[in-house]
C-alpha cells in the first residue's frame, strides 16, 4: 500500500483529474452555447394547441418544465409548455404559458405560416387574402403565397430604395447642412455675422433646403405606393392585416421538408451576421456589433503594439538591469491583474474628458456644447483597451528579448554594427513571434472586455458605423457597438426577455468565433514567421 | 577549395622567423582588466604578428577569452567593466576615448564558440557585413558573398542554397559561414574564440585547413583548449594563466622548450 502511494501514480490520476474536470466545463459551455446558438435559427413545427372548453393558441412550442408548487398525493407532477404565439401587436405578449391539463390537443396543420416581420416580431396564422389598398388581389392560401412571392421582392425592393434615400442622401443632405451651420457658428464665434461669406454659407443652406424637401416629396411618393397587405387569421378568429413592406419572410415550415427548412435556416443565419438589429436589438442581426468589435480590437492592436514593444525594449535592452528596472516590471505586471473597470474609469476621466475636452476646445469649438471628441468613441474605448493589455505586450516581448541568445546580438556587433543595426536586423525579426504571441493574448481579452467600454463609448444602438462615405470616411469620435455589450443588453436589459433569449446564446457564439478567427489569424502568422526565423525559442 | 595543410611549421620559407621580423599588427601594453571589483587581465604585455596565426591557451577561466574580446571591444557590454594599459590595433588606439569602436570592430572580424549564424538565409548571413557598412548593389554583393564563401570554403557546398535559412547547414558548415561573414568585411584581425569546440573532428580539420589558407590575408587570434589544435595550426602561442600572460613566443619554442615551469606543466598535463 505504502508502495502504491509512493509510486505517484495516484498523483498521475490527480493531475489526469483536474484536466479532465476542466476540460468537461470547457466542453459544456461551449457545447451549450453552440447548441442553443446554432438551434435558434431552425425553423421549428408551428403547432395548434387546442385548449379544453375551446379555443387555441397557435405558435412554436419551445419549453416543457414541471409545475413547482407542493405535489397532492399520488397524483403525477404536472407540466406545462412555453408557447411563442406572436401576434405581439394584438394578443399582448409573444409567449405563453399553458397547463398540459388544459391542452385538449396539438397537431401541425401545414396552412400555418409564420411571417417574419421588421416590426413587432413573429405573426402566426392562417392566410386568408393579400390586398392592394382595399382591393383583393388573390384569395385563399396558394393563390396568396403565389402573389406573395411575386409581389414581396418588389416590396422588399421599394423599401429598400427608401431606405437608401432616407440614409444616403436625405443623409448626405443633413450632413451637409450640419457642415455649413459649423462653419456659420465658427464665423460667429469670429464675430462675423453679417458679409458675403456669411450670406454665400446661407444660400447654400437654402439651396440644401430645398433639396432636401424634394427628396421628401419623393419619399411621401414612394411611401404612398406601399399600399399592399397581407391578412392573417389568427389563432382566436381575428383577422389582422400585416403591410407587405413590414414582411421580412413568409414561411409554412409545417409543409416543407428537411432541405426547405435548411434554406431557411441559411437565410436567417446570414441575416443574423449581416443584418442590422430590429425591435430593441431582439430581433434581426448583428452587423454593425460585428463590426465595432473587429474595429475596435484592430485599433486596440495599432495602439498597443509599438507601445508595448518600444516599452519592453527599453526595459530589456537598455535600461541598466538594477532594482528600479524590476520594480518596474513587477509594477507592470500587477497593472495586468487591475480591475478592467478601473480602465474604464480612467478612460473616462484621461480620454474622453481631458485629451477629448482639450481637443473639443481646440479644434470643435463651433460644435460646443455638443461634444465630438469628449464623449464617448471608438478611439477612446481602444486606447482604455490598449492599456489595460499593454503589459502582456510587454512580458511577452521582453520574455522573447530574454530569450534571444547574447551570442547573435555579438554576432552582429562584432561586423561593425551598431546597436540600432543589431536591435533593427537581428533582434527585431528575432523577437516578431514573440511580440505577435503577446498581440493574441492582447487581442483575446481585448475582444471579451465589456466594462472599460460601457464607460467609454459602447452603446446599445449606434446610429451609424464609424467607417461611412462622408469625409473623412473614419469617424474615431463614434460611438460603436460592441457584441460583449450586446449580449448584456440584449440578456438582461432587454424589454422583451423571452425572445432576446436565443440571441444572447447566438451573440454568444458569435463572439466566440470572432476571438478564435482573430486568434487563428494572428497564430498563422506567428508560424510563419516563426519558420522563417527559426532561432528564437519563443 | 582546400588549402594545403602546413603543419606545425610557420608558412614563410625564409626559415625561422623572430618575435621581431614580421609588423605587429596588435600590441598590449601592461593591459589590465576589471569586471566589476574582479580582476581579469594582470598587466598582459604582447605583439600579435601581422599574417600569422596567434593561439592564446590556457585552463578555462585564465582569461584568453577575455584578452581576446578586449581587442575588438565586445566587453563593452558588460556592466562595470575598467580597463587600464594600452592596447593598439594597428593606426588605433583600442581604448582611447576618442576611439569610434563601431570603426575598430568593423578592422576586427570575430568567429565565436558557438556558431550564431543570423536566423537568415545564408546570402543574407555573408551580406549583413557589407550591408552594414552600405553596400546596396545587388551585383557588388553577390561578388562579396561568392568571393567570401569560396574563401570560407564553403561555396561548393551551399551554392545551390544560398537562399536557404542559415540554420540549416550542419554545425561545421554553419562555423564556416560565419567565418564567411566576418572575413565578408575584409578585417586586418580575425579573432576566433574556441571555433571548433563545437564540432566533431573531422569539421574541426576543416577549419584548420581553412585558418593556415586564411592567413595569407589576415591575422589571426585563437582561442582554444585543444592544445594539439594549437601545435598544429599557430606560428605563435601565448599561455595564460589566472590572467597573466605567462609566456608568448613561437609555438615551436613554446611546445618543445617551455621557459616557464607553469607552461611546461600545463603542456605536459600536470594540471589544467
Amino acid at each position: 500500500m505504502k508502495g502504491f502511494w509512493r509510486s505517484g501514480d495516484p498523483f498521475v490520476w490527480l493531475t489526469g483529474a483536474a484536466l479532465a474536470f476542466a476540460l468537461l466545463m470547457v466542453f459544456g459551455l461551449v457545447g451549450l452555447v453552440l447548441v442553443h446558438g446554432l438551434g435558434f435559427f431552425w425553423p421549428r413545427d408551428v403547432a395548434r394547441v387546442t385548449l379544453v372548453g375551446g379555443g387555441a393558441v397557435v405558435g412554436e412550442i419551445v419549453e416543457r418544465e414541471p409545475i413547482p408548487g407542493p405535489l397532492s398525493p399520488g397524483a403525477p407532477r404536472p407540466f406545462r409548455v412555453k408557447v411563442k404565439q406572436g401576434n405581439r401587436d394584438v394578443v399582448g405578449a409573444d409567449f405563453v404559458w399553458i397547463d398540459e391539463s388544459r391542452i385538449a390537443s396539438v397537431d401541425r396543420p401545414a396552412g400555418l405560416v409564420v411571417v417574419e416581420r421588421r416590426e413587432w416580431g413573429n405573426a402566426y396564422g392562417t392566410i386568408r387574402d393579400v390586398r392592394e389598398g382595399a382591393r383583393v388581389v388573390a384569395a385563399g392560401e396558394e393563390a396568396a403565397l403565389a402573389a406573395l412571392a411575386g409581389r414581396l421582392p418588389a416590396a422588399l425592393a421599394l423599401a429598400r430604395e427608401i431606405r437608401r434615400i432616407e440614409r444616403d442622401e436625405v443623409g448626405r443632405i443633413n450632413y451637409e447642412q450640419e457642415r455649413i451651420r459649423l462653419r456659420l457658428r465658427r464665423l460667429e464665434l469670429r464675430g462675423m455675422r453679417e458679409g458675403p461669406q456669411v450670406e454665400a454659407l446661407r444660400a447654400e443652406l437654402a439651396g440644401l433646403q430645398s433639396r432636401y424637401d424634394a427628396r421628401v416629396r419623393e419619399l411621401d411618393a414612394l411611401k404612398a405606393r406601399q399600399t399592399g397587405t397581407l391578412t392573417l387569421v389568427i389563432a382566436d378568429g381575428r383577422t389582422m392585416a400585416i403591410p407587405l413592406a413590414q414582411i421580412v419572410r413568409v414561411s409554412r415550415p409545417n409543409a416543407v421538408g428537411l432541405a426547405g427548412r435548411a434554406g431557411l435556416y441559411a437565410a436567417r443565419v446570414w441575416e443574423f451576421v449581416a443584418g442590422d438589429p430590429r425591435e430593441a436589438n431582439t430581433e434581426g442581426g448583428v452587423f454593425p456589433a460585428i463590426f465595432g468589435t473587429v474595429m475596435m480590437v484592430m485599433l486596440m492592436s495599432l495602439a498597443v503594439t509599438p507601445f508595448g514593444v518600444l516599452a519592453a525594449f527599453y526595459l530589456r535592452e537598455y535600461a541598466h538591469q538594477g532594482p528600479l528596472v524590476s520594480t518596474v516590471r513587477i509594477a507592470v505586471n500587477n497593472l495586468a491583474g487591475v480591475p478592467s473597470i478601473v480602465f474604464g474609469v480612467f478612460g473616462l476621466g484621461f480620454f474622453v474628458y481631458f485629451v477629448g475636452g482639450a481637443i473639443d476646445r481646440a479644434f470643435f469649438p463651433e460644435a460646443l456644447p455638443t461634444p465630438t471628441f469628449g464623449t464617448g468613441g471608438i478611439l477612446w474605448a481602444s486606447l482604455t483597451l490598449a492599456l489595460l493589455t499593454v503589459p502582456v505586450v510587454i512580458v511577452a516581448t521582453e520574455e522573447g528579448l530574454a530569450a534571444i541568445p547574447r551570442s547573435l546580438r555579438e554576432g552582429s556587433l562584432a561586423l561593425g554594427a551598431t546597436r540600432l543595426e543589431t536591435t533593427i536586423r537581428v533582434v527585431l525579426p528575432a523577437v516578431l513571434p514573440s511580440i505577435l504571441t503577446g498581440l493574441i493574448l492582447a487581442m483575446a481579452r481585448a475582444a471579451g472586455e465589456v466594462a472599460p467600454l460601457m464607460l467609454t463609448g459602447v452603446v446599445k444602438l449606434a446610429p451609424a458605423l464609424p467607417v461611412d462615405g462622408f469625409p473623412p470616411y473614419v469617424h474615431l469620435e463614434r460611438k460603436f457597438m460592441h457584441l460583449g455589450f450586446h449580449i448584456y443588453d440584449v440578456g438582461f436589459q432587454s424589454p422583451n426577455v423571452d425572445a432576446a433569449r436565443p440571441m444572447v446564446f447566438a451573440t454568444t457564439l458569435l463572439l466566440l468565433g470572432i476571438v478564435l478567427v482573430l486568434n487563428l489569424v494572428a497564430i498563422a502568422l506567428r508560424n510563419r514567421l516563426r519558420r522563417k526565423y527559426a532561432a528564437s525559442a519563443v | 577549395m582546400l588549402v594545403n595543410v602546413q603543419v606545425g611549421a610557420p608558412s614563410s620559407g625564409q626559415g625561422r622567423p623572430t618575435t621581431a621580423s614580421p609588423p605587429s599588427v596588435v600590441e598590449a601594453h601592461q593591459l589590465s582588466m576589471w569586471y566589476g571589483r574582479t580582476q581579469a587581465l594582470f598587466g598582459v604585455t604582447m605583439a600579435v604578428p601581422r599574417h600569422r596565426i596567434t593561439a592564446l591557451i590556457g585552463p578555462s577561466g585564465c582569461g584568453k577569452s577575455t584578452l581576446l574580446r578586449c581587442i575588438n571591444r565586445l566587453n563593452d557590454l558588460i556592466d562595470g567593466v575598467k580597463v587600464a594599459g594600452r592596447l593598439r590595433l594597428a593606426d588605433i588606439d583600442v581604448y582611447h576615448p576618442a576611439t569610434d569602436v563601431v570603426d575598430l570592430r568593423r578592422r576586427v572580424g570575430m568567429v565565436f564558440q558557438k556558431s550564431n549564424p543570423f536566423p537568415k538565409s545564408v546570402y543574407e548571413n555573408v551580406a549583413y557585413g557589407p550591408r552594414i557598412l552600405g553596400v546596396t548593389r545587388r551585383a557588388e554583393l553577390d561578388a562579396i558573398v561568392e568571393r567570401s564563401l569560396r574563401a570560407a570554403a564553403l561555396w561548393d557546398e551551399v551554392r545551390d542554397r544560398l537562399h536557404d535559412s542559415a540554420l540549416g547547414l550542419s554545425g561545421g558548415q554553419q562555423q564556416r559561414l560565419c567565418i564567411a561573414r566576418a572575413i565578408a568585411v575584409e578585417p586586418e584581425v580575425l579573432l576566433m574564440d574556441e571555433p571548433c569546440s563545437a564540432l566533431d573532428p573531422v569539421a574541426t580539420a576543416k577549419i584548420e585547413d581553412l585558418m593556415t589558407g586564411l592567413k595569407e590575408r589576415y591575422t589571426i587570434v585563437i582561442v582554444t583548449h585543444n592544445m594539439q589544435q594549437a601545435a598544429r595550426v599557430s606560428d605563435f602561442t601565448g599561455f595564460m594563466w589566472l590572467g597573466e600572460l605567462v609566456e608568448f613566443g613561437l609555438t615551436r619554442d613554446l611546445f618543445t622548450t617551455p621557459r616557464d615551469r607553469r607552461t611546461e606543466d600545463y603542456i605536459t598535463g600536470r594540471f589544467g
